[in-house]
């Protein structure tokens, strides 16, 4: 059992607030997602957890113990690093298995481990190596390696496969998820990578300026963002806003289209996902200004009353620059958001 | 300019000063060495090796040396560590510590010779306690070990900041990272010193050991001071036979001798130390 538990992490760094009341339950054996831009305290956060940095206020639980006084090698954890940390004087080998000779482990052992996860993680004919002679992919697949091969409660990875190539990366995505998801192991995973978030994850994290913004699962983040920030974040492209004036009763005007929206009395900001819009005879009229064919579809990138709009259409539509369209949202997919909380209204 | 001229024409003024300066007299030496006026000849290596005292102060510079460096080996490497981990008034404890690197050898052989005579620190200290009933000569043949001691302690005052200079910036060099990694899969403080900062500092040490070992055999001025005759070491034979006999074809021929012993150890340091290709930082 290795439920991971943070209550009221705050970390500050001299003046700067990098995690503002972080309050995480990640359960035993799940998949969690770190997301969020450059900067917004992913690995403080995962550091933390390790027992690398320490909080400012604050608690951290692994497994139901408090482990705020506890050495990282004492939390049960091992971790793969942003910049890899592969030791530079040890093989691939002796890098894979520094861990478990730590433990004092018989040396059959080790070299059945180490040799079990570098064929994982496809570099068992680089054993010999020093990570000099390593290109970053492989030198990040070592890492994870290493971190495996401890068969840990908890693994923690910052952006793990940020280095390999999309194809290699896709593959490792797919076996990474495999392999902890037969180990057992509680995984804490760092990316800015929304579409590495969305396939690997059994919840995601969405992180901004050090605060949790949101916590679900993939599919909820998407259709259900709890916040501005997360609609403009999550989705590629992502989703559309425009503003939207109380027409009394539940009805809302966007660029003169009247809608069904939730009850309030101040302006909202009206959200719709890009490939949530159909060509209809009635709805939002727009100018398109540049056509993207992507093969499956058509991106338009186009003008709603000033406002810049995107729609995801099917390809067999011929669309030119200049063309005006009509678009009608899918009543069921439009969100709302509070413009001063940036909140979603039901 | 041609690109790859450049580089050898950039080290050529270096290159001449160092022919003239250093090639050209080691040669003059060399020829010195090996003549005793007409022809070549292995004489002077035999006079020089052949003389009664010549075991004796070989015994004498290798035992200095084998006692003084791994103690200043070990005492540079955990000072270097500390300052490592300090985080304020890191440059001050430096500066003091590196002191003793200003002071000229002959000097430091005579600040602990004030220490250690018949009249000095010591022995006011110990009859001031009453150990003593009168000043006691310490510095004498009866007490080789003592001289021995004072010798091996104004070394290692003297000429650990050498190597502790050397360490503190390779260590500096290592990045925190390998610290953390090694921290999160268990290893000690201990064993972190032992498996990441030993290996990665291997090229600071080589260059460290290297200095430090050419210096140990050198040694003169601090055996002088302390023990005169009673302690005779290599260099100071050298200098016996040079200004005392005026042999000075048996001078350069023990020079020489000093000198390869000298390589010789850089061989054997470099090899020891050295570093897999591909397993740099
Ligand atoms: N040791 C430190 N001292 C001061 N500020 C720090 C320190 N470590 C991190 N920060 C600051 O805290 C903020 C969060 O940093 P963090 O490394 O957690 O970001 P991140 O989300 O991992 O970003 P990236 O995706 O670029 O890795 C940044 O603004 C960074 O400048
Ligand atoms: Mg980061």
């Amino acid at each position: 059992m290795a439920q991971i538990e943070i209550k009221n992490v705050a970390k500050r760094f001299g003046t700067y607030q990098a995690l503002h009341d972080i309050n995480l339950t990640i359960q035993d054996q799940e998949f969690m997602v770190l997301l969020g831009a450059s900067g917004c305290g992913k690995t403080t956060l995962l550091r933390i957890i390790a027992g690398l940095e320490t909080a400012t206020t604050g608690e951290v639980s692994i497994g139901g113990r408090r482990v705020d006084h506890l050495a990282p090698k004492d939390r049960g954890i091992a971790m793969v690093f942003q910049n890899y940390a592969v030791f530079p004087h040890l093989t691939v080998f002796e890098n894979i298995g520094f861990g478990l000779r730590m433990q004092k482990l018989p040396n059959d052992e080790v070299k059945d481990r180490v040799e079990r996860t570098a064929e994982l993680m496809h570099i068992e004919q680089l054993l010999k190596r020093y990570s000099g002679e390593l290109s970053g992919g492989q030198r990040q697949r070592v890492a994870v390696a290493r971190a495996l091969a401890m068969e840990p409660d908890v693994i923690l990875m910052d952006e793990p496969l940020s280095n390999l190539d999309a194809l290699l990366r896709m593959e490792m995505r797919a076996e990474l998820k495999g392999v902890l998801a037969t180990s057992n192991t509680t995984a804490i995973y760092v990316t800015h990578d929304q579409v590495e978030a969305m396939s690997m994850a059994d919840r995601i994290s969405v992180m901004h300026q050090g605060e949790i913004v949101q916590a679900a699962s993939p599919i909820e983040v998407y259709r259900n963002p709890a916040a501005e920030f997360v609609a403009g974040f999550i989705g590629n492209p992502p989703m559309n806003f425009l503003p939207a004036a109380p027409a009394g009763d539940g009805k809302w005007t966007v660029a003169g289209q009247v809608m069904d929206g939730p009850r309030s009395g101040k302006p909202l900001k009206f959200a719709i996902r890009p490939e949530d819009m159909r060509p209809a005879d009635e709805g939002l009229t727009a100018t398109a200004k540049v056509v993207e064919p992507l093969g499956a579809h058509l991106l338009i990138t186009c003008e709603v009353q000033g406002s810049m709009f995107r729609a995801v259409l099917d390809s067999d539509m011929s669309v030119n620059p200049g063309d005006q369209l009509t678009l009608a949202p899918q009543p069921d997919r439009m969100r709302w958001f509070d413009p001063d909380t940036t909140l979603a209204v039901a | 300019m041609n690109a790859r001229l450049l580089p050898y024409v950039l080290i050529l003024p270096v290159t001449l000063f160092l022919c003239l300066f250093f090639l050209y007299p080691f040669l003059l030496v060399s020829k010195q060495a090996f003549s005793t006026g007409a022809g070549f000849t292995l004489d002077n290596f035999r006079e020089v090796t052949g003389y009664w005292k010549f075991p004796i102060t070989m015994r004498n510079t290798l035992l200095l040396a084998a006692a003084v460096v791994p103690i200043q080996l070990a005492l540079a490497l955990l000072m270097a560590t500390m300052v490592n981990r300090m985080k304020k008034g890191r440059d001050l404890v430096l500066y003091v510590w590196t002191i003793p690197l200003g002071i000229s050898d002959l000097a430091a052989g005579i600040i602990w010779l004030a220490i250690f005579e018949q009249s000095g620190f010591l022995n006011s200290m110990m009859s001031g306690l009453g150990l003593v009933d009168k000043p006691v000569n310490l510095l004498t043949f009866q007490n080789p070990g003592i001289v021995f001691l004072a010798i091996m302690l104004a070394e290692i005052w003297r000429a650990t900041a050498i190597m502790l200079v050397i360490l503190v910036a390779g260590i500096g060099l290592i990045p925190k990272e390998y610290y953390e990694a090694a921290e999160v899969f268990g290893a000690s403080p201990w064993k972190r010193f032992l498996r990441i900062t030993l290996p990665l500092l291997r090229p600071s040490l080589q260059t460290a050991l290297v200095l430090r070992v050419i210096l140990a055999f050198e040694i003169f001025a601090v055996v002088a001071a302390l023990g005169g005759t009673l302690f005779p070491v290599l260099m100071g034979e050298t200098y016996a036979y040079q200004f005392d006999l005026l042999n000075s074809g048996a001078a350069a021929a023990l020079a020489l001798i000093i000198l390869a012993i000298s390589i010789a150890f850089t061989l054997i340091i470099l090899r020891v130390l050295r570093v897999p290709k591909g397993a740099t930082i």
